[in-house]
């Protein structure tokens, strides 16, 4: 018989390799799909994960990690903050939507404006965004107790219509014979967010991500805010006895990552994606959760987990058109990378235990 | 110094990249980017169909490939580029929003040919492409304005664009021919696929009285909402949804790519492609009109087909005045044809339909 007990301390060394075992895990039951899908799972996962990085064309893949990675960590360190304090904002979808509206919407607004004061006004315009979008579920959750899972999650649909309207309406190319979707940003020098050295892939998105990772790092080891949050994740009542504030905690753990999330999505839209059309939002927000859970709600972390999601998906794409595998199956092998990791997760806390049970 | 180093090993292989297949390596490679499932019995469906008829057309002389699934945006530059990487010949992107990531790859890329559908921006190697689904709506207005027994026709649109609002117009004058006091109630979806969402919009259709819904989205989620109501009819759209056939199906409009298709690839291993825009309806095959069921009174069917034929041979144009915009505004003259620019950028309603079109 195998049971589990509970054990007395989580296991740290188990912390540390769950999220290994969960890649090996996938890599082994994901290849074990594609033999059974008809196509060698041994190609197909060294496609996935030795293309992007060493393959014949590495130099093209290697920057657009960057530019896949940077808006899921960027958002994912946002939203790590709130996860381990147990407030939990799911939309962050929405937040990167309003964030690239309101951003965007700076730089259209000064279009055709030569001045380098155009892109500091969008960036600050793009945290906006995401912050009061990021503020409606947790002045909601101070004032009136709602709960900031649903809101904000509701909110990303919100922000959807918006999208689709500003795209059909307010935003609209005027040059653009009718179609929807705004004037291009990469062709506006002054709002452009061009790579800082062509074609390396590093635009200020990835920048910003980059100093997000560390400032969370300092925040959450050096700064008595980090403890705080630390401290009400592992014990609320301890929290509360130690003179933590649970309301400015909530206004600073949401507006945080609204305000992260608002970035990414000013970025993206003033960068790599240079429009806002009404299928600008391609679920960063979402998939950035599972790359904060991913990267253990630790910064350091997350930067490797959203390089390994970016990775999985720039390799996913090779390998539909490589090995003609369908989308659908690379979603399925994104999918087992979590659902793996939730599984050996329970190592941490638990340990298996081999014999007959006695009876109590 | 090692970036310097990085980016010039990065214009050498890119020029090889190039380079071989301008010598003509043995297969031409055809890649292609969908938007949706290949699966989704609509839209991408039909361009996968394509595809596969370009395979059976050549055989061993070509080798497709395809991503399905694709952002636009971002990611569908990375696609376009690492199919222009791994050493395609002739690309079809196959989504509108497509269009500046196609320019941009192409730029990089001049000796790989591109084709993006239903965009307005052209290179040396890019080529637009898109179907007179217009045409397609006459017959079906036709069809619908002649059936409908409420005389208030419902229609799902998917955005308010011009493609979109050219449908709705085609298929109003239409039904307007033939029953001077049809409605047409139009729901906007805000999206292209969306069962659950299409299937609650033909239902709030249906409750308002249309005995008739007409999509532009391309799930088959109307038709089943249709079949369920009764004595409601409906025409599948970009796919023939055959499944739905006799009843509530009636017909449908079918995109045909296969035929434009197999004559760009040929054209790339002749060496004979050119940049191009083609704009091609019932005539030349792009626009199908699926099988016109019993359901249909023989004599409507007989019109309709009438119809049919008339657009084909170029002897009718769908818009023909005298018509007049939403706001009474003359827009055609008696016998005067719409001109494509007005066509393809078409932002208003005809006179006769109410409501606004959604900003």
């Amino acid at each position: 018989m195998i049971r589990l007990e509970k054990r007395p301390q989580p296991s740290r060394a188990f912390s540390l390799a769950t999220p290994l075992l969960a890649v090996l895990a996938t890599m082994v039951f994901g290849g074990l799909m594609f033999a059974l899908l008809g196509k060698d799972p041994v190609t197909s996962i060294i496609t996935i994960f030795w293309q992007p990085l060493f393959g014949e064309f590495a130099f093209y893949y290697r920057p657009q990690l960057l530019i896949k990675g940077a808006p899921l960590v960027l958002i994912a360190i946002g939203l790590s903050l709130g996860f381990k304090a147990g407030i939990w904002n799911i939309g962050a979808e929405g937040q990167y939507i309003m964030g690239a509206l309101f951003g965007a919407g700076v730089g259209l607004a000064f279009y055709p404006l030569d001045s380098f004061i155009v892109f500091p006004l969008m960036v600050m315009g793009g945290a906006f965004g995401g912050w009061i979008w990021a503020m409606i579920p947790a002045m909601l959750k101070v004032k009136f107790g709602t709960n900031e899972i649903l809101v904000s999650l509701m909110l990303v649909y919100v922000a959807e219509q918006f999208l689709a309207s500003m795209s059909l309406g307010l935003m609209k190319n005027p040059e653009g014979f009718g179609f929807p979707g705004s004037r291009n940003l990469q062709q506006y020098e002054s709002a452009f967010n061009a790579d800082l050295i062509e074609g390396s892939g590093m635009h200020w998105g990835v920048v910003a991500a980059l100093i997000a990772v560390i400032f969370a790092y300092v925040l959450l080891t050096k700064h008595r805010l980090g403890f705080a949050i630390r401290v009400t994740g592992e014990a609320p009542r301890a929290a509360r006895f130690s003179g933590v504030n649970p309301t400015r905690l909530v206004l600073f753990c949401l507006g945080t990552s609204g305000l992260l999330a608002g970035l990414a999505g000013l970025f993206e839209v003033a960068g790599p994606a240079g429009q806002v059309t009404i299928d600008f939002n391609v679920g960063y927000g979402f998939t950035a959760i599972i790359v904060a859970f991913l990267g253990r709600l630790h910064p350091v972390g997350i930067l490797l987990a959203g390089g390994l999601m970016a990775l999985t998906y720039i390799g996913g794409d090779i390998a539909q058109s490589q090995l003609g595998l369908p989308a659908a199956a690379i979603q399925v092998f994104q999918g087992m990378l979590l659902f793996f990791l939730l599984a050996f997760d329970l190592l941490t806390n638990y340990r298996l235990r081999f014999g007959r049970t006695e009876v109590a | 110094m090692k970036l310097t180093k990085l980016l010039t090993s990065a214009a050498i292989a890119l020029g090889l990249a190039t380079a071989a297949h301008a010598d003509g390596h043995e297969k031409t490679k055809v890649g292609f980017v969908f938007v949706g499932p290949v699966g989704d019995g609509g839209w991408t469906y039909e361009h996968n169909q394509g595809r596969l008829a370009v395979e059976e057309e050549f055989g061993d002389a070509v080798e497709t490939v395809f991503v399905e699934n694709v952002a636009e945006g971002p990611d569908s530059e990375r696609v376009m580029t690492q199919m222009a990487l791994d050493g395609a010949d002739l690309i079809f992107t196959t989504s509108f929003g497509y269009m500046d990531p196609t320019i941009n790859v192409a730029k990089k890329f001049p000796d790989v040919k591109f084709e993006h559908a239903t965009g307005y921006k052209r290179a040396d190697n890019v080529s637009t492409y898109s179907a007179r689904f217009y045409e397609g709506r006459a017959i079906q207005g036709h069809i619908a304005g002649s059936m409908t027994k409420s005389n208030i026709i419902g229609y799902i649109g998917s955005y308010p664009i011009p493609e979109v609002i050219r449908g709705i117009n085609s298929a109003y004058i239409h039904a307007k021919k033939v029953n001077p006091d049809v409605q047409f109630k139009i729901v906007w979806a805000y999206t292209w696929f969306d069962p659950a969402k299409e299937a609650d919009a033909a239902k709030v259709l249906i409750e308002q009285g249309a005995d008739v819904v007409l999509q532009h989205t391309d799930s088959t989620a109307p038709q089943a909402a249709a079949q369920e109501a009764g004595n409601v009819i409906t025409f599948g759209q970009a796919s023939d949804m055959a499944q739905y056939a006799p009843t509530p199906r009636v017909s449908s409009i079918i995109d045909n790519w296969a035929p434009y298709y197999i004559a760009r690839t040929k054209a790339v291993m002749d060496g004979t492609w050119e940049s191009t825009d083609t704009w091609d309806g019932i005539g030349p095959g792009m626009v199908g009109i699926g099988e016109i069921t019993d359901a249909v009174p023989a004599e409507v069917k007989e019109q309709a087909l009438a119809l049919k034929e008339s657009i084909a041979s170029g002897a009718y144009h769908p818009f023909t005045g005298p018509i007049n915009k939403q706001d009474g505004s003359a827009w055609l003259a008696e016998g005067e044809t719409a001109d494509d620019g007005t066509l393809a950028g078409m932002n208003f309603y005809v006179e006769g339909i109410e409501g606004d079109i959604p900003q």
